[in-house]
């Protein structure tokens, strides 16, 4: 009832996510604003429009679904060539289906449930980080409209008013699928796993939220094809990442890299500690089910991200020609390589510095660029007021960090206790 | 046009048939259950069940906040405190529960039922429209009304709830800190009967107590410190 209820509550998030919010509410409750919805339900919601949500529904999932196998090939390729080697190449035109025959494998594997499982649960955990992913990629606007006959509709599955929050939502919710999955194994280390996940989690979770709001401040909208219109016209200078002085891009890049516990973040699976952390007991299609969620967040992040910093597909004509999905997959592509990059390069954080990183620096440098960019939204002087007020408090914060640290010191040197 | 009309008033209640389901099941899961992560879960379910009731009513943002704020964390963070404590074994709960506690609570079941039923017959309180209050049916989107409330007409108890909550950190962190002052105060006590060294428990801050190894002597190393390397 539970288990079954729950993954109900979430199919519902998703189906309203993708059909009832965007859907019959036209005109949107935000109509008095710059913002017009999808021109598909001014038709009202007939037959032919309700074919038209379903087929979206499926064509986004088949592209997610595309771009997890072309992901996972591409990592290992790239990563591969940064380490002088060729990489998998046997399966197909130079190996390039190998993640289709790995899926293939994984999927006629037998599935493993360890004696001390919460079966339910155990059960459940893969779906929980699979659904929250593909909801997220709802909301992103690919760019342009298709038209079918006298039907225009955006490419862009859903624009619900609540736009970016579905991410914030998705990003909160996918936490459960790996606590729960470490949790439900009835073993040590994915329950250490888990542990470390759900902390990592929730405390990268207030910068991502901080910088999503200065883009929120900064487009005055929450919807995300409001947020790429805003971004639109002069190439490169109108796009988020320049307007709101870079910082918070990186922040919120660095903050999604915790969240999906990718390199140099992923403490949660830690193979040399914790021997594969979270999935480790997973075996078949619950095991295929994480890998794709994990590569899938990786692809759709990347494309919230262009959507949020990089003007989603805002970009120069081509042959006269407006080619927004095509400069949306190159910045999407990008990022994905810089991700790989990062994988290959750097070392993984102790759970110490992954704190400290967290706690006293992304988290007062995002609050700080949000209130200079909300200042410098009114006028030069405030963010001028802005930008000193946050250099002090840097400084104070800064120089508390040291005296909490000094006296600590102090205190291990103190308590001598003594051991008879 | 009819057959339409008709399709959005049973698509209206089958929403808000599916999160009342949600509600009531997920409350009863966590009251019945034995498992303490299911009851959380089953917490989860209740609180999509109350997202889902907000959106029909036209509150998109609180229905956001409802799942980033209430599932995406405080939920998380119980799960957390249940794994860190090791109390998620069907037996760490005993299910006999304070049974003189019962007829309070069913008293008490009655009472609400009661004034549900007389508020449902209050005219002017349940009107059956969307939006209860008339705020919400102006034009401008939810979240632009509420940061105009809050920043104007509500900001002197919205900066004292800021406050409050700072409040509660500051003294959550006193509480729990352990300091070199505190390590003093409660010097490791002997058990005159077995020799060995008190449970920390009754010492104060059990972190800055040291573990004892099978010989008896306190070992100092196994207190973690901030500022060690680790």
């Amino acid at each position: 009832m539970t288990s079954s209820s729950l993954l109900g509550s979430v199919l519902t998030g998703a189906r309203l996510a993708a059909v009832h919010m965007g859907g019959p509410g036209v005109p949107t409750p935000g109509a008095s604003g710059p913002y017009t919805g999808d021109p598909i339900f001014n038709h009202g919601m007939d037959l032919v429009v309700w074919a038209f949500v379903v087929v979206k529904v499926v064509v986004a999932f088949v592209i997610v679904m595309v771009s997890v196998l072309f992901m996972v090939m591409f990592e290992r390729k790239v990563v591969a060539a940064l380490g002088n080697r060729p990489g998998p190449n046997r399966a197909g035109p130079d190996g390039w289906l190998q993640s289709l025959a790995d899926g293939i494998k994984l999927f006629f594997k037998e599935t493993l449930v360890p004696e001390h499982a919460d079966r339910l649960v155990y059960r459940l955990a893969p779906y929980l980080s699979l659904v929250p992913v593909f909801v997220a990629f709802s909301i992103v606007p690919v760019g342009g409209t298709i038209s079918i006959g006298s039907y225009t509709t955006r490419l862009q599955l859903a624009d619900p008013p609540w736009g970016i929050l579905v991410m914030l939502m998705a990003s909160g919710i996918s936490v459960y699928g790996v606590m729960l999955a470490g949790w439900s194994s009835g073993s040590k280390y994915p329950l250490i796993g888990a542990v470390r996940a759900s902390a990592q989690m929730i405390s990268y979770e207030a910068a991502l939220g901080l910088t999503v709001a200065t883009v929120v401040v900064l487009s005055g909208s929450l919807h995300t094809s409001a947020i790429v219109a805003a971004q639109h016209g002069g190439f490169l200078y109108h796009w988020n990442i320049f307007r709101a002085f870079g910082a918070p891009a990186a922040i919120f890049f660095i903050a999604i890299t915790a969240e999906m516990t990718r390199p140099p973040f992923d403490l949660v699976e830690a193979e040399e500690e914790l021997a594969g952390g979270f999935n480790l007991e997973y075996s078949s299609i619950g095991f295929a089910l994480f890998y794709l969620a994990e590569y899938a967040a990786l692809v759709i992040n990347s494309a919230i991200f262009t959507t949020l910093f990089l003007g989603g597909p805002d970009g120069p004509r081509i042959a006269g020609a407006s080619v927004g999905p095509l400069w949306f997959v190159i910045k999407v592509l990008v990022l994905l390589y810089v991700y790989v990059w990062i994988r290959a390069t750097l070392p993984r954080l102790r759970y110490d510095q992954l704190m400290d990183l967290g706690w006293k620096r992304l988290i007062p440098g995002s609050l700080a660029m949000l209130l200079i960019v909300v200042g410098a939204r009114i006028n030069w002087r405030w963010g001028l007021a802005a930008l000193s007020g946050s250099l002090f408090a840097f400084i104070l914060l800064t120089r508390a960090i040291e005296v909490s640290q000094g006296r600590h010191d102090e205190g291990a040197q103190l308590s001598e206790l003594e051991a008879p | 046009m009819l057959a339409a009309t008709q399709l959005a008033i049973a698509s209206a209640w089958a929403v808000y048939a599916a999160g009342a389901l949600l509600v009531i099941g997920g409350a009863a899961g966590v009251v019945l259950g034995r498992n303490p992560v299911h009851c959380a879960l089953s917490l989860v379910t209740t609180i999509f069940g109350i997202a889902l009731l907000f959106i029909d009513q036209g509150a998109d943002f609180l229905a956001a906040v409802q799942i980033i704020v209430y599932a995406g964390a405080i939920v998380i963070l119980f799960l957390f405190v249940i794994m860190l404590l090791g109390v998620d074994r069907k037996e760490a709960r005993s299910h006999e529960g304070p049974r003189s506690l019962l007829p309070v609570g069913v008293v008490a079941g009655i009472v609400v039922v009661v004034e549900l039923l007389v508020l449902v017959r209050v005219h002017y309180w349940a009107t059956g429209s969307k939006a209860v209050t008339e705020a919400a049916n102006g034009p401008g989107e939810n979240i632009q009304k509420l940061g105009q409330s809050i920043f104007t007409g509500y900001l002197l108890p919205f900066e004292a709830t800021s406050a409050l909550l700072v409040i509660a950190v500051v003294a959550a962190v006193v509480l729990v800190r352990r300091s070199a002052q505190g390590a003093e105060a409660h010097p490791q006590r002997r058990s005159a009967v077995t020799g060995r060294l008190t449970p920390p428990a009754a010492q104060g801050p059990a972190m800055a107590v040291p573990a004892v190894v099978p010989a008896g002597a306190a070992t100092e190393h196994a207190v973690e410190r901030d500022g060690e390397a680790r």
